[in-house]
């Protein structure tokens, strides 16, 4: 359990019905968690690529790549955790904003160069990009201010130089 | 040429070359089958139970290693079929199931008949298509057969809704035979270099091993595994799926291994150094104790499916592509590294499996007063030659075929290996006799298993088959009882049935033929009159042993070298 490690999965799939829960029941079925997973049309609509987060052994990742790679609608896949790459999550966070808290609220977004979307009485939201440890240290910040809802994407990847999932198959 | 999505379908499976669809009907299919009753060149076999149609299309497809054919209705009808699809998925069997849907304007709205097809197969099926237009209904079917039949085989669904087969809807009709799965994969070449290092490596073996299994078989690489095993003179084994493969009266040969496999072959995988594996799944009834597994031996693995390789057992060298062809390349370059054989070591290392053989394993203490039911098959195995295709359900009685019906060709075992259904035997082995219809057929069941598709008679008279029904009834779930006996203290919790049919009787309702046996001296000469009937299905209750266990066997979870023999082989049941 312990040897659980984070990994980064990148996927081009058919978007055609019954793709995303495929992989989904994959992950079910052979006892993987999902940590989380976006999905979206490529410049290709009949594509979607997808990027899914979850934990397990180096080993259990190896043979989860084999079996994703075995279903039909999977066009390529690839374990982005042991190559550069770059990752982005997106988080939408809606903040009571007390007066007094306003000031420390623009400082902290400031400083995360996180951007405020809207504004009410009462509330804040705030949109920040970056990597997930950016995103969770920016929540952790926040600190007595009090978060009404949290939105995040999932993390998103893509490997760095010239290499791309889709150019391969 | 136009066509209706009905007669698109027909066309399809005429294009395929598909000669039987196992079916049953239904509103939702209603206008296939008014296709299909003008259509000549294929033969559509009505069974009972939807269950029944897939497997006989399996049994079909194991015996002659082409896709099986189901059609049945929506709802109720697909529903059915979902024991048959995992059974075939298991054991990696190529079959196509059509199943109707409720039109498109009702889909999602729980309509009379409606289930989600594709929803609920998804997990026990290669693939799944739920058909959206007319004009994809050809491509489909296509790639339907291009993805059950390549790599590594499996059942593969189409699920059509009704106002796609509309007769009044005509469209254009093209059969593409190239058509591409751009994200459909199938790696059937390895490279050359890591065939031969694995060649290097099995000649440098001392004491080798070669294990196979059900892919030998699917990929029709018998001839190749025979020529390689008797090339290299290395002992060979062979899983419950891939028995056949290697004839099973050759010298080379030492019985099947696992849990209920021989005491040589356990052993020889426990000693030995170079494991060869082909085309099989180091499955957990053939690996006991994963830890204890082989401890000695690098491991070569042949494999179509990638996924198959390291996941249970983590190997040294992976060659992964078609069996027959991989073979086919090791065998050359054994040839070229044959000298490195140590022939001395090797010619030790017998003399060791000469001493496990003499064990005897299989040997079982004889009676006077019941019958054996491994005396039931040795006298079947004699009676048929040998040569007959024989189906089992699940149970005592399948693995005593599997030891005692010494298989020498492929193709002619066919049981539930992966999934272990109760209640194959019988459909599946419908579809092996419309295979072969001059062969011999023969059934071994148990009476609580043929009791799951006993209505399968019903479709034996109807087209004619004259299968042999062997029923090892020995009034218990013999393998549940079996397991109580030995891990619950002889709780014998509902694996006695004490409601048991007049097996004979029943028979002769459905038109058949109905046997008793019950005394050993009459086995061999009441077995041969039932055989002889050539033209009828025969129904044979065989009165067995009811305290029969089948040996030897490993404890789930055990090593491979800690076996319980049968107390006749050693006074006590011991620990080998
Ligand atoms: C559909 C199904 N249900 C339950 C089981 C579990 N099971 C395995 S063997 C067995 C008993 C089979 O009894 P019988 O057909 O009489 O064969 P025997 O072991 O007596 O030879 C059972 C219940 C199974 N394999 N399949
Ligand atoms: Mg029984």
């Amino acid at each position: 359990m312990n040897d659980d490690k984070r990994h980064i999965v990148s996927l081009l799939v058919e978007n055609e019905f019954g793709s995303l829960s495929r992989i989904a029941g994959l992950f079910s079925a052979r006892g993987y968690n999902i940590h989380s997973l976006s999905v979206a049309p490529t410049s290709d609509d009949s594509i979607s690529r997808m990027t899914l987060v979850t934990f397990c052994t180096d080993a259990k990742a190896s043979q989860l790549m084999k079996q994703l790679d075995k279903l039909v609608d999977v066009i390529n896949v690839k374990d982005l955790t042991g190559e550069t790459h770059i990752e982005r999550e997106m988080l939408l966070l809606k903040v009571k904003s007390t007066p007094k808290q306003r000031d420390e609220l623009k400082r902290l977004t400031d400083i995360f160069r996180a951007r405020i979307i809207d504004v009410t009485d009462t509330t804040y939201t705030i949109e920040l990009t970056g990597p997930t440890e950016k995103i969770l240290a920016f929540i952790d910040s926040l600190g007595k201010i009090k978060i009404i809802e949290q939105v995040r994407s999932g993390a998103l990847g893509i490997s760095r130089g010239s290499e791309s999932l889709e150019i391969k198959k | 040429m136009k066509l209706s999505g009905s007669e698109i379908i027909i066309e399809s499976l005429k294009k395929e070359g598909v000669d039987y669809i196992f079916g049953y009907p239904g509103g939702a299919v209603l206008h296939i089958y008014d296709a299909l009753f003008a259509a000549k060149d294929i033969k559509h076999v009505l069974v009972r139970h939807e269950q029944g149609a897939t497997h006989a299309a399996d049994g079909y497809a194991r015996a002659c290693n082409k896709p099986g054919v189901v059609l049945v209705t929506s709802g109720p009808g697909i529903t059915n079929c979902v024991t048959g699809i995992a059974t075939a998925h298991m054991d990696s069997i190529p079959m196509i199931v059509i199943s109707g849907q409720v039109s498109r304007q009702y889909v999602g709205s729980d309509a009379f008949q409606e289930a989600d097809a594709t929803g609920i197969t998804r997990p026990i099926c290669k693939h799944n298509f739920l058909i959206n237009d007319r004009e994809s209904i050809a491509d489909t079917f296509r790639k339907a057969f291009i993805i059950a039949t390549t790599g590594r085989p499996g059942p593969v669904i189409i699920d059509i809704p009704k106002d796609l087969t509309d007769p009044n809807v005509k469209i254009a009709f093209e059969y593409k035979k190239n058509i591409k799965i751009r994200s459909y994969k199938v790696k059937t070449n390895e490279d050359e270099n890591k065939i031969e290092d694995a060649a290097k490596l099995l000649c440098l073996a001392k004491k080798p091993m070669i294990y196979t299994g059900g892919g030998v078989i699917l990929s029709k690489a018998s001839k190749e595994l025979i020529k390689l095993t008797r090339l290299l003179k290395y002992p060979i084994t062979n899983t419950l799926m891939g028995l056949g493969a290697y004839p099973s009266s050759d010298d080379q040969f030492l019985g099947m291994l696992g849990m209920h496999g021989t005491y040589e072959a356990n052993m020889a995988m426990h000693d030995c150094d170079v494991l060869l594996a082909v085309g099989a799944r180091f499955d957990d009834r053939v690996t006991g104790d994963t830890k204890q597994f082989c401890p000695k031996a690098k491991i070569i693995h042949i494999d179509i499916d990638p996924s198959s390789i390291s996941k249970i057992i983590e190997v040294d060298h992976s060659l992964i592509g078609d069996t027959k062809s991989i073979l086919k390349k090791l065998t050359s370059f054994v040839a070229k590294h044959k000298r490195n054989i140590n022939n001395h070591e090797l010619e030790k290392w017998w003399k060791k499996i000469k001493s496990w053989q003499r064990k005897n394993c299989l040997s079982y203490k004889k009676s006077k007063d019941v019958i054996k039911p491994q005396s039931v098959i040795e006298t079947l195995h004699k009676l048929s030659k040998g040569k007959a295709f024989v189906t089992s359900d699940v149970g005592q009685h399948q693995m005593w075929v599997a030891q005692y019906y010494k298989f020498d060709k492929p193709n002619r075992w066919i049981n539930s290996g992966g999934l272990g259904t109760m209640g194959f035997g019988l459909p599946a082995a419908i579809g092996a006799q419309l295979a072969y219809p001059k062969e011999e057929v023969i059934c071994v069941t148990g009476e609580a298993s043929i009791l799951m598709c006993i209505q399968e008679l019903s479709t034996c008279l109807q087209y004619g088959l004259p299968i042999k029904v062997i029923n090892l009834n020995n009034r218990y779930m013999g393998m549940v009882r079996q397991w109580q006996e030995f891990f619950y203290e002889g709780r014998y919790a509902m694996s006695y049935m004490d409601a048991i049919p007049n097996f004979a009787k029943l028979a002769e309702s459905f038109g058949h033929i109905g046997m008793v046996i019950d005394k050993p001296e009459n086995l061999e000469k009441d077995l041969k009159s039932a055989l002889s009937q050539k033209n009828r299905l025969v129904f044979v209750d065989v009165i067995t042993d009811q305290t029969e266990n089948v040996y030897p066997m490993i404890v789930s979870g055990k090593g491979h070298h800690e076996m319980h023999l049968a107390p006749s082989a050693n006074e006590d049941i011991e620990l080998a």
